[in-house]
């Protein structure tokens, strides 16, 4: 294409201009990455280091010789496995119940679930119900009360109604139940759609701390960004952590290490996985903005 | 009698739908009876704003105090300062955050190289993956008085600033770390807007001799301007309720005088303080404040938007 003086000029700032926005997003990331391997204030005061003196794992080292981390990274792993089960299992099940265009009642049913996108109890109702059901302390109260997504279900509902009706229809003059069409069928066409549900539900469920954070009190329930809340922002460093006795000021640059190796623990797995599933990601939002 | 006649034939026909497909209904009952207990009920619940709840009596048989709760919040010394840092925190939040991400997509659509647009892309949505608190942690470190950005400061001042202790960066740190975070991803609705433009009509354009600027001006932002809309109207009816778990991870004993917003004030009132009635009655004003803000801007956006809005 034939582009004007003017126009390359600004083509060229508009690449330097992405190159720098690309450098803003990624340094704080490999600063956290880096500042976890070296002692605390290499950094700060050499930059990056080639004297293998300045490199360590004791951040490392201590996080796992405790293992408050490790277990609020299983507790997470068990909450966001179990929620994404529900919230997809039940999402899928009413979309496709509702994606039937005669189903008699549809209307008051999406007027029932839309009003709850505009409403809500607020915070302590909800708390004080949670709390009448017993489920305190427990799981239940981590997954059941957001395992209604109105926009999982609207998703849902999105994908299904795109599949041929005429499918159904071939499916219905060979005898098969209405219930025997949704597994046999539908079921099998909708792996992408489950597959984005699921990969949303995991990845919130994994970040989330508030609920946890209202809902229990025990620490041995506490997920990892529980436990990182303590760390991170609340300056706890667990005992099992620092249990030998250390000066002020050490204890102080070794909080930092541990600061700076739970955030890389925290936050790699998901780094690294969401690229392969980049993709699906893009996909769920252009389905979202369809509706 | 014909009107009569057919509308019992119509129930009849619908009961027998039911009867026929109860399997539908069995799938939706999760979803309802999940949606009952933990969306209405609490909304049932939210009537002790109006009553002075005893753990005792329980919701139904608290006492009925009327607006009570709402005039001592309203009348309360710190009444004034909570409510307009809920406003600007959010306001400005709003105004800084979503220009971003649109300028980002029109960025991203000059790139020619699929490949490089792919790679960067990954690289502006990875910090979406990270949770708040993760985020909350990286900006107590970088910004503490011994962190990197002091290191970086004091080659130009004498001494350290404390920006964690400092009530006038509250904001600044809050939508900052905000748009570090979710720039990236939010623009991802608007490059695949983007990318469902018809390239014939800029190449039509720049046959005529429009320049790269006005094409996009003329061709780009009116293929946006629907997103936009509905994505301002969602964004400035969600003012009130402003993401609430960063502006508390984030808050200290010394930036309260900015970063303490109406969700936080809730929260401690309600549940660290055990003040149900009063806190839920804050909720309520809250929500009341949202809707109206909704309301008004989904009229100024028809307004502007060739009478396209939201609602």
């Amino acid at each position: 294409m034939n582009n004007s003086k003017g126009d390359r000029m600004l083509l060229l700032i508009n690449n330097v201009l992405l190159g720098i926005i690309v450098l803003v997003v990624l340094a704080p990331l490999l600063y956290v990455l880096l500042a976890s391997f070296l002692q605390p204030n290499v950094l700060i005061s050499k930059g990056f280091s080639f004297n293998a003196t300045d490199w360590t794992l004791e951040g490392y080292k201590r996080i796992f010789s405790d293992g408050t981390i490790l277990r609020g990274f299983f507790n997470s792993l068990l909450y966001a496995t179990t929620f994404t089960i529900v919230t997809v299992t039940v999402s899928v099940l009413a979309g496709y119940s509702l994606s039937n265009d005669d189903l008699v009642g549809k209307k008051a049913f999406m007027i029932f679930f839309l009003i709850t996108m505009f409403f809500n109890g607020g915070l302590i109702p909800t708390y004080l119900v949670i709390r009448d059901l017993g489920m305190l302390n427990t799981i239940w109260a981590i997954v059941l009360p957001n395992a209604i997504s109105v926009w999982f279900i609207i998703l849902a509902r999105t994908y299904f109604k795109a599949i041929p009706k005429e499918l159904k229809e071939a499916a219905r003059i060979d005898g098969a139940s209405e219930f025997g069409i949704f597994l046999k069928i539908i079921l099998p066409l909708s792996k992408p759609i489950i597959f984005v549900l699921a990969l949303y539900a995991f990845i919130g469920q994994w970040n989330a701390y508030f609920d946890a954070m209202i809902y229990l009190d025990d620490r041995e329930l506490f997920p990892l960004q529980l436990v990182l809340r303590s760390i991170l922002i609340q300056n706890e460093v667990q005992p099992g952590m620092i249990s030998d006795q250390l000066a002020m000021a050490e204890l102080q640059k070794i909080s930092e290490m541990i600061k700076y190796s739970s955030i890389v623990i925290a936050s790699l797995p998901l780094l690294i996985m969401y690229p392969f599933f980049q993709k699906y990601f893009e996909k769920g939002v252009m389905v979202g903005s369809l509706k | 009698m014909k009107p009569k006649r057919n509308l019992v034939s119509k129930l009849k026909h619908q009961i027998d739908y039911i009867k026929k497909n109860y399997i539908l209904y069995l799938l939706i009952a999760p979803a309802i009876i999940l949606t009952i207990i933990f969306k209405y009920i609490p909304m049932y619940g939210a009537t002790i704003a109006f009553k002075d709840f005893s753990p005792m009596r329980g919701i139904m048989g608290s006492e009925w105090v009327g607006f009570k709760h709402f005039t001592t919040f309203l009348e309360s010394p710190n009444f004034l300062n909570i409510f307009m840092n809920t406003l600007k925190l959010s306001s400005f939040e709003l105004l800084i955050g979503f220009p971003i991400p649109i300028i980002l997509a029109l960025m991203l659509n000059q790139l020619r190289r699929a490949k490089v647009k792919k790679n960067i892309q990954l690289v502006l949505y990875a910090p979406h993956f990270i949770s708040v608190v993760v985020v909350s942690g990286m900006v107590f470190l970088f910004l503490s008085p011994a962190g990197p950005i002091n290191a970086i400061l004091t080659i130009f001042m004498d001494k350290p600033v404390s920006f964690m202790s400092n009530p006038d960066s509250f904001r600044s740190i809050y939508i900052l770390s905000g748009v570090w975070q979710g720039a990236g991803w939010a623009s991802i609705i608007y490059v695949a807007a983007l990318a469902n433009v018809d390239p014939q009509l800029h190449d039509a354009a720049t046959v005529d001799g429009a320049s790269l600027l006005q094409r996009i001006w003329h061709i780009d932002i009116p293929t946006l301007k629907p997103v936009m809309a509905v994505l301002f109207i969602l964004a400035a009816g969600g003012i009130m309720a402003i993401g609430f778990e960063k502006a508390y991870l984030l808050q200290t004993s010394m930036n309260i005088p900015t970063s303490e917003i109406i969700p936080t004030y809730v929260y401690k009132r309600g549940l660290l303080a055990g003040d149900y009635s009063f806190a839920t009655a804050v909720g309520i004003f809250n929500a009341i404040i949202n809707v109206f803000l909704l309301l008004f801007v989904n009229q100024v956006v028809k307004k502007l938007n060739e009478g396209e809005g939201l609602l």
